[in-house]
């Protein structure tokens, strides 16, 4: 678990990002910062605003006050493309595969790659393909790029999802419960993807309800409570007691 | 970026898919066809005139007349909509089609004299290029399905209606315009280009009628769109997943208005060619055929919750329809029984893609 850490150049920093849905304030002054390489647990109950601060720097929602740094650079966001165009990729939660297309074909979906015959541009099926099976073996997925999504397992699919965020020179990858609906044995697979990523420099973000994967994976856990940031710690200095009493609300803030 | 990999990829847990488990094999339209060739076998001992040159030119040219339009609302269908108003859609364009071309050819009436020309004996009238009315009126119908097909798509997509609703009234309205534009009485294709027209829509090629030409034409571009332009691959992303199409930055709007937009120019250009084999575009034309062009693509194998489709199974769809019409009328059965047994196969069609995809 040593990594680059607290070293060099945060690739995303946010300072002071509140959020408020009319009348309700669903984010409160939230900074945090996360480096090259790191995997950083993002933990909180139902309503603590997880989803709303990953929404944030997604490009799905503008921040109402605040400020992202991506980079280095101020960043601001109004669709999930812009985001997407900085480097930084969402594995949703519920995947975003379209199951009647194949493995390769959901990879690239939106960013095809394309031959051009005159005025007319064709999919290049052989490069897709090639290119998918690469990002399958890197991320060790037996998962066959012309086989359908439809007929996957949930490993599988979480692998193509995982797969379309290597596409791109992603820096920052933020996955919401990728082992919320999968096996025992998938979620072991999915952990060793993280660690692919990780070894890759890649900084990622998990969103997840499960204490053990945070605790498997994570160099740091953040933990929401109530739309504010409650902690920041180490996984090193803390143990799954001390966070489940912060993310009741048992224990205040450490 | 690239990482070197320690070894290459075994699948040791993960088979390779049969090849009679994908593709067309493990499709409806695979099954459909199956059936649809039992069926010529079928037909061919049950009567000695169903294989004969005038009946095939006959099957072809038929179903050719709701297969284009087929092809048109297979899109929208694979897209996970669904487009009621083609019906109404073959009849304006074709109405608007002809009351141009006859509109331009009466010496008098505005913008004709650009066209045509009196001949010296003062009755004839010739045509300023021949051809051009033609092209004009031709152009006329198919602009007219364009504009009802952005509106459809406009109301789907921006506005937020559901596509049933949205083209359920536009069925009315395209046929309430209809009649408005004709006065209830229809209106016949005329002039000096009436015979290219009609060359065109009812003549035929070495024996080939001139419709299931550009069915041919028109299934192998569809084709190649769908399964080879990144337009086909958002077309079917769009139904398999709309939200997964939409977070992968597929410009869904857009899609969808295009697909739309190809469904009603499919049914504009179906209802010009079945005017030209009618010799007139009568107010009622082609009443209740979206409810035949469905069926047809159901048949085929495209899937109304969407992500499943094509020109073949499209084809397959409308062929069969035709070849148990014409097996009924040369069976000597009462034809009310067609429409009974269009029906039931179908449900049986879906039946027997449900049942299947259960056992797999």
């Amino acid at each position: 678990m040593e990594t680059a850490g607290a070293a060099g150049q945060p690739v995303l920093e946010l300072t002071g990002i509140g959020k408020e849905f009319g009348a309700i304030r669903a984010l409160h002054g939230v900074d945090m910062q996360v480096f090259p390489g790191e995997v950083v647990g993002l933990m909180g109950d139902n309503g603590a605003g997880k989803s709303t601060l990953v929404k944030i720097i997604a490009g799905n929602f503008r921040p109402t006050h605040g400020e992202v740094r991506f980079d280095g650079n101020a960043v601001h966001f109004y669709r999930p493309i812009d985001a997407r165009a900085v480097g930084i990729e969402v594995v949703y939660q519920d995947l975003a595969l379209a199951d009647n297309l194949t493995a390769a074909a959901n990879v690239f979906l939106g960013r095809e790659l394309k031959r051009k015959f005159g005025p007319f541009a064709f999919l290049d099926h052989n490069a897709m393909a090639a290119r998918a099976l690469e990002l399958f073996g890197e991320l060790r997925s037996e998962t066959r790029p012309h086989d359908l999504v439809k007929q996957m397992s949930g490993g599988q699919r979480q692998a193509v999802a995982i797969a379309r965020t290597r596409l791109s020179n992603a820096k920052l990858v933020m996955m919401d419960e990728p082992t919320a609906a999968i096996s025992v044995r998938q979620v072991e697979q999915v952990l060793g993807l993280i660690h692919r990523l990780k070894e890759q420099g890649v900084a990622v973000m998990l969103i997840s309800h499960r204490m053990p994967d945070v605790f498997a994976v994570c160099d740091r856990v953040v933990v929401m409570r109530r739309g504010e940031k409650r902690a920041d710690k180490s996984i090193r200095d803390t143990s799954p007691e001390e966070i489940t009493a912060l993310i009741t609300g048992a224990k205040e803030a450490a | 970026m690239a990482m070197p990999l320690e070894s290459p990829i075994s699948f040791t847990n993960i088979g390779r898919i049969r090849w009679w488990q994908r593709g067309i094999f493990a499709s409806q339209t695979g099954y459909v066809l199956l059936a649809l060739l039992g069926l010529l076998i079928v037909m061919h001992f049950a009567s000695p005139y169903f294989f004969t040159q005038g009946n095939m030119q006959n099957v072809a040219k038929n179903f050719s007349f709701i297969a284009i339009a087929t092809l048109g609302i297979t899109f929208v269908i694979i897209t996970g909509g669904i487009d009621l108003s083609v019906g109404s859609m073959m009849c304006f364009s074709a109405m608007i089609t002809s009351m141009v071309m006859s509109g331009l050819s009466t010496p008098g009436m505005p913008g004709a004299f650009l066209f045509v020309h009196l001949a010296a004996d003062g009755k004839t009238v010739v045509a300023n290029v021949p051809g051009l009315i033609l092209l004009v009126s031709i152009l006329a119908g198919l602009v007219t399905a364009l504009i009802v097909g952005l509106v459809n798509g406009f109301c789907i997509t921006v506005l937020g209606l559901s596509p049933f609703v949205t083209t359920l009234g536009m069925l009315s309205i395209v046929r309430g315009l209809g009649y408005v534009v004709s006065n209830g009485r229809g209106s016949f294709p005329g002039g000096p280009d009436a015979d290219y027209f009609y060359a065109l829509t009812s003549g035929d090629l070495f024996g080939v009628p001139a419709p299931f030409i550009y069915l041919v034409i028109l299934a192998a571009v569809m084709a190649i769109v769908l399964h080879h332009t990144s337009f086909g691959r958002h077309v079917f992303a769009l139904g398999g997943n709309e939200k997964a199409a939409e977070l992968t930055g597929i410009p869904v709007v857009r899609v969808k208005i295009e697909v739309y937009v190809i469904c009603a120019l499919a049914a504009g250009l179906q209802g010009i060619i079945i005017s030209g084999w009618l010799g007139s575009a009568p107010a009622n034309m082609a009443t209740s055929y979206e409810l035949n062009v469905i069926a047809a693509a159901v048949i085929g194998g495209a899937n109304l919750a969407g992500g499943v489709g094509g020109p073949l199974g499209a084809i397959v769809g409308c062929v069969l329809l035709e070849v148990i019409r014409n097996g009924l009328v040369l069976a000597q059965v009462s034809s009310y029984w067609q429409q009974t047994l269009v029906g039931v196969i179908i449900i049986l069609a879906v039946l027997v893609d449900r049942i299947r995809s259960r056992i797999a």
